[in-house]
C-alpha cells in the first residue's frame, strides 16, 4: 500500500466514525441512560469490531479477486455495483430497521456490522483497494507486496480494513466524548447533518472514479 | 424527500422538547355519530394573537362515512433520533388517523397548506385486516415503523386485540407485531420504554364488547379488561401479566415517564364494579423481582346524586361514577392530568413523586349531573365532560374535548353529547380555564370530537431515547 492509499483508507475511517448512525450516538445514548462514563468508552470497542468485520468482507473479497482478476475487470464491475449501491442509498428513503436497545457486547458488535453493512461501508473503499494490484512494484510502498497475485493477498484487504476502522474508531470516541462530556446531545438539532445522502453521493462518485480509472 | 437537517420538532430529551415553541394549530378528530355526514379532521387556531384565536380555521371531510375518527398520531416524532435506527431527516408531516369502527386509516398531509391538511393515502380495512386486526386506535411513531394498536381481529369482531406496524415510508401495512402474545386477548392502549425495550398494553373489549354500547351485563360480570402487559420490544413477545383485580374495569390510557432514565408510568381505571370509583395506578420496575409493579396512586370516588338526574343507565346505583377515561402526563413528568368524564371534572395532580401524587387543581366542565357552563358561555348547561386530554410541550396549556365513544355518549348523555374543545391554562399555582378558547356547537358542523393533536407534537405523541440529565 503507498502513503497515499493509507491517507485515503484512513480519511474514509474518520468519515465514517463521524456519522452518528455508525455507532458513537449509541454509545453516548448508553453512557447517558446509565449515567457512566465507562459504559459509554467501552460501548466503542464492540462499534469497531462490528464495522471491521463488514469492512473486512468486502476488502479480503475485492484484495483477493484482484489478485487472481484483471485489475480492470475488478474495478469496472466493483466500479458498477458501487455507483448502483449508492444510487439505491440516494433515492431510496428507508431506514435501516431495528427494534432494541439493550444489547450485550456480542450483540451490539453485531448491530454494528449490520449497520455498516447496509450502508455499504466496505464498498466505499472500493477505489483505494482495486487500486492496490496497479500500484504494485511502485516505490511508495509503505510494505513489500509480495503477496500480490496470489489469494493470501486477501490479507492486504484485511489489513486495509484494520487502518480504516482505526481511524474510524478514533473519529468515533472524540465525537461521543465531546459530546457526553461538553457539548450535550442538544447539539444534534442543528448540527447532525443529513450524513446519508452525503454518503451516498459520495459512493457514486467513488464508483465512477473506480471506473473511470480501470477501464 | 430527506431534509438535510433534522425536523426541528424532534428533540433529544425531554426537557429539550419542554422548551420548544407554543402550538400554533391543533388537529381535532371529528365524527358523526348518525354516520350520514363524513367524519372530519378539524384545524383549530391555538395562536392568542391571531384574529381567529379558538376558532375552526381548516376542516378537512373524509371520503367515507361512518369511519369514527378516535385517536390519531405523526408519522415521525422525537424517537427518529434514537440512535439504533436513526432516521432525523424524515419530516413530521402526515397524520396517520384511523376509523374506529371502519378500520380504515387515513394518511393526512400536513405540510403545504397546515390549515387544510390533504388526505395522500387511504388504508382499506381490507388492507388493514391483512396484519389480522381491525379496529385501530392509538398510533405511536416507533423506532423501526408507525404502530397502531387494534381492538379486534380481522374477521369477526373477536379477538384477540394486538399492535399492526405500518411501513415509516410508504404507510403499507407490514403486519402483525406480536411474536408470542401468551394469553393476552385484550387490546387498547400501549406505549413503550424505548431504551428498554419494554413495550406496555392494557385492556379495554374486543369490539363486539363495546360497539353497541357499554354492556352492563359485561361490566358486572367483571368482563372488560382489568390487566397490564409487559412485551419484550426486541423480541414482541409476552414477558409478564399484571392483573389489578377483575373489579377494576377498563384499564385505558398509558402514560410511562418521557425521561429515558426512569422506568414508571401511570394507568387509569374508567371504574371499580365495587363502589363505582375510579382509579389511577402506576406501575414501576421491582427491584427485588426485576418484574413491573403495579400499585395504586389514586382513586376517585363517585359522587352520590339523585336518581332523576341520572340516565337510565345509572339509575339502579344513586350515584355518577368519576368514569376516568383519559389521564395525559406533562413532558417533563412532574404533573398529571386526568379527565373525569361522568362528573365532569379535569384533576391536576403533582406527581413529582409517583408513588405519592397531590391534588393541586381542578376545573369542573359539563358532567352527567353537574353540566357546569364554560365561563364565557354561562347559560349554556354543557354536556359531556373533559374526556380526551393533551397537554401542550412546555406544560403550559391543557385542551379537553368532551366526546368519550359514539355509542357510549349516547348512554350516559342521552340527551346529546354537543361539541367543545376547552383549554386550561397552568401557571404556578393557577390552573383556570381560558375563557377565550371555547370552539363548540355548531363551529364542529354537527360532529363530536375526540382527540387533539398539536402542531410539531404533545405531551402523548413523542418518545424519547435520552435522558434530560
Amino acid at each position: 500500500m503507498t502513503w497515499g492509499q493509507l491517507a485515503a483508507l484512513a480519511g474514509l475511517g474518520a468519515f465514517h466514525g463521524l456519522n452518528p448512525a455508525m455507532g458513537w450516538l449509541f454509545a453516548v445514548a448508553r453512557g447517558m441512560q446509565e449515567r457512566s462514563r465507562r459504559v459509554l468508552l467501552t460501548s466503542l470497542p464492540p462499534i469497531a469490531l462490528g464495522h471491521l468485520a463488514s469492512v473486512a468482507i468486502v476488502a479480503a473479497v475485492v484484495s483477493a479477486t484482484s489478485s487472481v482478476v484483471a485489475a480492470n475487470i475488478v474495478g469496472i464491475a466493483g466500479g458498477a455495483v458501487l455507483v448502483a449501491f449508492g444510487l439505491w442509498r440516494l433515492l431510496s428513503e428507508r431506514h435501516f430497521r431495528w427494534a432494541g436497545m439493550r444489547l450485550s457486547n456480542t450483540q451490539l458488535t453485531g448491530w454494528s456490522f449490520l449497520m455498516s453493512s447496509a450502508h455499504g461501508a466496505g464498498l466505499m473503499l472500493l477505489p483505494v483497494l482495486a487500486a492496490t494490484p496497479v500500484a504494485t512494484g511502485h516505490s511508495g510502498h509503505v510494505a513489500p507486496a509480495g503477496l500480490d497475485g496470489t489469494p493470501l493477498a486477501a490479507l492486504e484487504g484485511v489489513a486495509a480494513a484494520g487502518i480504516h476502522t482505526i481511524a474510524m474508531f478514533a473519529a468515533m470516541a472524540v465525537c461521543a466524548v465531546l459530546v457526553y462530556e461538553f457539548v450535550g446531545v442538544n447539539i444534534l438539532r442543528r448540527a447532525w447533518f443529513n450524513m446519508d445522502k452525503l454518503w451516498a453521493a459520495v459512493m457514486v462518485g467513488a464508483g465512477a472514479l473506480t471506473i473511470a480509472l480501470t477501464a | 424527500m430527506t431534509r438535510w437537517t433534522p425536523d426541528p420538532t424532534f428533540y433529544p430529551t425531554p426537557r429539550d422538547a419542554a422548551g420548544a415553541p407554543a402550538e400554533q394549530l391543533a388537529y381535532v378528530a371529528a365524527f358523526d355519530r348518525s354516520a350520514r355526514q363524513p367524519d372530519a379532521i378539524a384545524v383549530v387556531d391555538t395562536e392568542p394573537s391571531s384574529e381567529t384565536y379558538g376558532r375552526v380555521v381548516g376542516w378537512t371531510d373524509l371520503p367515507h362515512t361512518g369511519d369514527e375518527l378516535h385517536h390519531f398520531g405523526w408519522n415521525a416524532c422525537s424517537s427518529a433520533l434514537c440512535p439504533t435506527a436513526p432516521h432525523p431527516h424524515v419530516e413530521r408531516r402526515y397524520l396517520i388517523v384511523p376509523g374506529l369502527r371502519s378500520s380504515r386509516i387515513y394518511v393526512i398531509d400536513t405540510k403545504d397548506d397546515p390549515r387544510a391538511p390533504k388526505i395522500v393515502k387511504e388504508i382499506s380495512p381490507e388492507e388493514f385486516g391483512a396484519s389480522g386486526y381491525s379496529r385501530p386506535h392509538t398510533i405511536h411513531c416507533g423506532p423501526d415503523g408507525i404502530y397502531v394498536s387494534a381492538l379486534g381481529n380481522g374477521t369477526d369482531g373477536g379477538g384477540p386485540g394486538g399492535i399492526a406496524v405500518l411501513d415509516h415510508t410508504s404507510f403499507d401495512v407490514r403486519g402483525k407485531w406480536e411474536a408470542d402474545r401468551g394469553d393476552q386477548f385484550l387490546a387498547y392502549d400501549f406505549w413503550w420504554h424505548l431504551t428498554r425495550d419494554v413495550l406496555v398494553t392494557s385492556e379495554w373489549g374486543t369490539p363486539d364488547m363495546i360497539e353497541d354500547g357499554i354492556n352492563p351485563e359485561l361490566l358486572l360480570g367483571r368482563k372488560y379488561g382489568h390487566r397490564l402487559h409487559f412485551w419484550d420490544l426486541a423480541k414482541r413477545t409476552l414477558v409478564q401479566t399484571v392483573d389489578l383485580g377483575d373489579q377494576y374495569q377498563m384499564t385505558l390510557e398509558l402514560r410511562p415517564a418521557h425521561d429515558p432514565s426512569r422506568e414508571y408510568g401511570f394507568v387509569g381505571v374508567v371504574v371499580s364494579v365495587e363502589d363505582l370509583s375510579a382509579s389511577i395506578w402506576m406501575w414501576h420496575r421491582s427491584d427485588s423481582s426485576g418484574g413491573y409493579e403495579v400499585t395504586k396512586v389514586i382513586d376517585i370516588p363517585a359522587e352520590p346524586a339523585a336518581t332523576e338526574d341520572l340516565p337510565p343507565a345509572l339509575q339502579p346505583f344513586g350515584a355518577v361514577p368519576p368514569l376516568v377515561t383519559d389521564i395525559d402526563l406533562s413532558v417533563d413528568d412532574q404533573f398529571l392530568y386526568v379527565s373525569c368524564w361522568g362528573t365532569g371534572e379535569l384533576k391536576q395532580y403533582d406527581v413529582s413523586d409517583p408513588f405519592h401524587p397531590v391534588e393541586i387543581g381542578s376545573v369542573h366542565l359539563g358532567g352527567i349531573v353537574r353540566r357546569t357552563p364554560h365561563p364565557s358561555f354561562p347559560d349554556e348547561r354543557l354536556a359531556g365532560g373533559p374526556q380526551m386530554v393533551e397537554v401542550s410541550r412546555d406544560g403550559k396549556r391543557v385542551y379537553v374535548t368532551n366526546s368519550l365513544y359514539g355509542s357510549w355518549d349516547d348512554q350516559f348523555y342521552p340527551d346529546g353529547v354537543g361539541a367543545w374543545l376547552a383549554k386550561i391554562d397552568v401557571s404556578a399555582g393557577g390552573f383556570a380555564v381560558d375563557p377565550r378558547f371555547f370552539p363548540h356547537g355548531d363551529e364542529f358542523r354537527g360532529r363530536r370530537v375526540h382527540q387533539t393533536r398539536l402542531q410539531g407534537g404533545d405531551a402523548s405523541s413523542d418518545s424519547y431515547c435520552f435522558p434530560s440529565a
